[in-house]
């Protein structure tokens, strides 16, 4: 961790944003982080990436657990609302946040542990439900704060730092978040930020579940040989399925590729997915072909990263629930006293 | 790219925007940083051995390590680096049991120098501990040169003159003031094993137009006349008063006769007001104390009447470039001007003569009337006198004298030594890791955001009165810390070692200004375009580390970099730590009498309290 805080003072040329904001804008909080730690890497992908983006922060909310992970919306983000949720939490907060005002962009960030363990329940559900989200799973495969324990998506056969060696299976986030229903679905490494930073551009553009998974090596007790979270057998190992570019509604698409060779996902706000294919046999609009491409290079000992899979045309809870266009703090008193005739023809339904 | 090696000291030398930007390449953050721990004596005594006059140069110097300053690419303006060398002058205790001791035996070597000004007393100072029996002359009654002078006393109190030309006199030199030299030929015959000739360029342009000679009486050669009134021989002035030219000289003209009678003080210059040569700090306290600066007036004509001058006639001119793009100033056809005055100060430049070296002894000139010399040793077509100062390549400042000075002087050694003079030693250099504690360091990194403070000035009523007060009141201590707080350390360099580093990319991510980007490796001029924050500044190098695990090139741009030390903290396996780099500059070493060298740099500063 930094005593000192970062200077004020910024690169002469640093550019703005069709906001007028800089990167530094985006800023949060000194990090008090270990010295290294991949969880402030992703910090910097997402403020990149909202800063990319033109988002106004005070029109993002950032919803977290407890633990590394969680720690670091403080981190990034400084203008944004913000709330620090129990343990495991996060997903149902974030998730009545939504329906009282939808007009928000909702980031959640957690980790292995948070999500994986004591909030596994609380993850499947917010997915299951379709919740207009993106959740971040800053996943290093131990417990940092506690001094590296296992976590529950470290891998069968993984190496503690003092040697222990892990008898678990391992669980598969990615694979439940397909399995449940996602519509977009994606893995990367905080170590690999041309990777990260458009797949989180991407997500939050995604109205619907998003769900990324992010390996982040934890340089404490996770780093060493014989980790399966360590930044090297990460590197030795990352198979990415594709590179994906996103073009905003404003930008000219000018790059023409061989047929095939990509594809072009447009999301309902004009946002284009451009996704060049690295792996022939995987097609990330095909749920059934993520999973089984997914399960296959699992078996083979690869870790696949990129966007796995995106629905173009998703739902989300607010859809099935038929619930009012506008955030709730928003509606007048006509909106919530409709007055006896209205209260009449509810009754009648009912009768 | 080239890997960046931390072996060779130019790449940490050049980071080090003000040192290397120093003619005598004054190690300046770290004086600054003794100021800030209130070590004044250690900050003096820093300075004293690069720069020789400290108190002097706090006051009066070009200060080319202003523009040169970091500080003023990442905000507004650069540090006040001269007016902070003031401020260890003027607080430091009594340095006279730190000044080197004269020698105790001499070398039997007699060294001549000509001329009591800044080269000089450089020479001497470097020579005369060491055993040299040196020898300096001047046609003036007190040591100084140009600093007695031309300078006004409102800017540079004689105490302070006769401190710091004292310390060098001290050492055991022989000073023959009061007694100008009017044949080199002569000194020569005296057998001086080398002569060293730091007379300046004291002879100043005059202007030959119309009504020169006619009004005579009221036309003065700016750098004679500021010499008299130097010595007392002037003491008043008419009460209007028109000064010509644009330098600093014609500065200290108007403002000196402002203070002695002069009230309706114009400076007029021939060209626009932002092609003066004058500093701008200069052209400022000018216009502080109410002299307008009038430009793009071309002197036509010395007006007169009865044998008096009654002012200058002068033709409007405008700047105009001609076909091949060069700037010519065309007359635009308006009236002239006439301003009425009753006397005029010549302040057009100033040129070298020396009437005084005879033709026929070997010595050779160049076209300019300038002696031929080896650039970097000052040697002369006689291989044993050398030039240094206004002397040797035309008029330049103190700081620039007092850098020939010192390449004299290690020429002079050698060449009295009997070795080969063009074998220059190289500079001493140190890189220590700045390292305390996990996040501590033996400097303050934390990044002061104040903006530059401004030197307190005496009021102008009473700054006016006389010549001899003197106008700027010098930082305070508490404002001096402050000052010095400004100060990036940039000495404290940024050093990576690639077998260290993991890429996890926090050094990058914590960068307050972006200097660090892990790329593919590329041309540099390609390399430029693709990092974190364009690096536009091609004045400024790229540090460049190879070998990292994924091939990639980690490459710092060196041009904003705070030195906060920030990638250093953040960096998981101390591939990145901050080390401080010492250059000084070769000088003459104790090696004929024996004895080893005075340590010159003061113990390490710690970071001060907040």
């Amino acid at each position: 961790m930094t005593f000192l805080n970062k200077s004020r003072f910024h690169h002469p040329q640093l550019a703005p944003n069709a906001l007028g904001l800089t990167r530094r804008d985006y800023e949060g909080a000194i990090s008090t982080l270990c010295a290294g730690c991949g969880h402030d890497s992703i910090s910097a992908a997402i403020i990149q990436a909202c800063f990319e983006l033109d988002l106004p922060p005070h029109r993002i909310a950032k919803l977290s657990g407890i633990g590394c992970s969680s720690k670091t919306p403080t981190y990034f983000l400084g203008a944004a609302h913000g709330f620090n949720s129990v343990h495991g939490r996060m997903p149902s907060v974030l998730t009545g946040a939504n329906l009282a005002n939808r007009d928000l962009v909702y980031l959640g960030v957690s980790g292995d542990g948070d999500s994986a363990s004591i909030g596994l329940g609380q993850f499947a559900h917010s997915i299951r439900r379709g919740v207009n989200m993106t959740y971040i799973v800053e996943n290093n495969g131990v417990y940092g704060l506690t001094k590296g324990q296992f976590s529950a998506t470290s891998d069968k056969g993984s190496k503690a730092k003092k040697g222990t060696i892990n008898t678990d299976e391992p669980i598969d986030m990615v694979a439940m978040a397909l399995q449940l229903g996602a519509t977009f679905v994606g893995r990367s490494f905080s170590g690999d930020k041309a990777q990260l930073v458009p797949l989180i551009k991407a997500a939050l553009r995604h109205p619907g579940a998003a769900f990324i998974d992010c390996i982040s090596p934890c340089v404490a007790f996770n780093n060493h040989e014989g980790s399966t979270k360590s930044f090297d057998f990460v590197r030795a190992h990352n198979e990415a399925v594709n590179r994906l570019d996103v073009i905003l509604g404003r930008d000219h698409i000018e790059a023409e590729y061989e047929p095939g060779t990509a594809i072009e996902v447009t999301q309902h706000d004009g946002t284009v997915l451009r996704l060049r294919k690295l792996a022939e046999e995987h097609d990330p609009t095909d749920r059934v072909s993520a999973m089984n491409h997914l399960q296959e290079r699992k078996a083979a000992g690869e870790i696949v990263t990129g966007l796995i899979f995106v629905d173009p045309e998703p739902e989300e809870l607010h859809d099935h629930l038929g619930t009012i266009a506008g955030p709730l703090n928003a509606l007048g008193d006509a909106d919530l006293c409709p007055g006896a005739a209205a209260l009449e023809k509810v009754n009648a339904a009912l009768r | 790219m080239k890997v960046t090696q931390a072996k060779s000291p130019e790449h940490f030398h050049k980071v080090v925007d003000c040192q290397y930007a120093c003619p005598a390449h004054t190690p300046v953050p770290e004086y600054i940083r003794l100021i800030a721990a209130g070590r004044y004596t250690d900050a003096y005594m820093v300075n004293w051995w690069s720069n020789v006059f400290p108190g002097i140069l706090g006051r009066t110097c070009d200060r080319p390590c202003e523009p040169a300053c970091r500080r003023g690419r990442v905000e507004e303006e650069p540090v006040a680096i001269c007016r902070l060398k003031r401020v260890a002058a003027d607080n430091k205790d009594d340095v006279t049991g730190r000044m080197p001791r004269p020698a105790a035996q001499p070398n039997g070597k007699r060294i001549a120098c000509i001329g009591a000004g800044p080269a000089s007393l450089t020479v001497a100072r470097d020579l005369a501990p060491l055993g040299y029996e040196v020898t300096v002359f001047d046609g003036d009654s007190k040591a100084g040169g140009f600093i007695r002078t031309q300078i006004p006393r409102f800017r540079l109190p004689e105490e302070v003159i006769d401190e710091e030309v004292g310390y060098v006199l001290n050492l055991g030199v022989r000073a023959r003031l009061g007694e100008r030299v009017d044949s080199l030929k002569a000194v020569l015959a005296d057998g001086y094993d080398a002569v060293f000739v730091g007379t300046g360029a004291p002879r100043g342009r005059d202007l030959d137009i119309p009504g020169r000679k006619e009004a005579a009486q009221s036309i003065h050669i700016g750098i004679d006349w500021l010499n008299s009134v130097s010595f007392g021989h002037i003491k008043s002035v008419g009460r209007r008063v028109v000064v010509l030219g644009g330098g600093n000289t014609a500065m200290d003209c108007c403002r000196s006769a402002r203070r002695l009678g002069g009230q309706d003080v114009t400076v007029v210059v021939r060209s626009g007001f932002e092609e003066m040569k004058a500093s701008p700090w200069e052209k400022e306290d000018a216009m502080h104390e109410g002299i307008p600066i009038l430009n793009y007036l071309v002197p036509k004509e010395f007006t007169h009447a009865n044998g008096r001058l009654t002012g200058v006639l002068f033709e409007k001119v405008a700047a105009q470039r001609d076909a091949d793009g060069r700037r010519q100033l065309l007359p635009t056809g308006e009236p002239d001007l006439h301003i009425p005055c009753d006397d005029v100060l010549v302040a057009i430049g100033q040129e070298n003569a020396f009437p005084w070296i005879e033709r026929d002894i070997g010595l050779e000139f160049d076209r300019w009337g300038l002696p031929k010399l080896d650039p970097k040793t000052h040697q002369s077509t006689i291989p044993n006198v050398f030039f240094g100062g206004d002397a040797a390549f035309g008029p330049k400042n103190i700081i620039w004298a007092v850098a020939h000075g010192h390449e004299a002087a290690v020429s002079i050694d050698l060449f009295c030594r009997g070795e080969d003079i063009a074998n220059r030693p190289p500079p001493e250099t140190s890189l220590t890791s700045q390292k305390m504690g996990i996040h501590e360091w033996s400097y303050d990194n934390d990044v002061s955001i104040d903006l530059r403070f401004k030197v307190p000035m005496r009021e102008a009523e009473i700054a006016l009165k006389d010549i001899r007060t003197e106008v700027e009141l010098g930082f305070s201590r508490e404002l001096a810390f402050k000052e010095a707080e400004r100060c990036l350390n940039c000495d404290v360099q940024t050093v990576f070692s690639p077998k260290l580093c993991i890429e996890c990319d926090a050094c990058m991510d914590i960068c307050p200004t972006d200097c660090i980007s892990f790329v593919d490796d590329g041309e540099e001029s390609e390399l430029r375009t693709r990092l974190r924050a364009p690096a536009n500044n091609a004045s400024q190098d790229l540090y460049v580390g190879l070998g990292l695990k994924t091939g990639r090139a980690m490459v710092k741009d060196e041009d904003v970099c705070l030195h906060c030390g920030l990638c250093a903290e953040r960096c998981p396996t101390g591939a990145w730590d901050m080390q401080k780099f010492l250059l000084e500059t070769a000088k003459p070493k104790a090696q004929s009498c024996g004895r080893a060298a005075a340590p010159r740099m003061p113990a390490p500063v710690a970071a001060p309290e907040r």
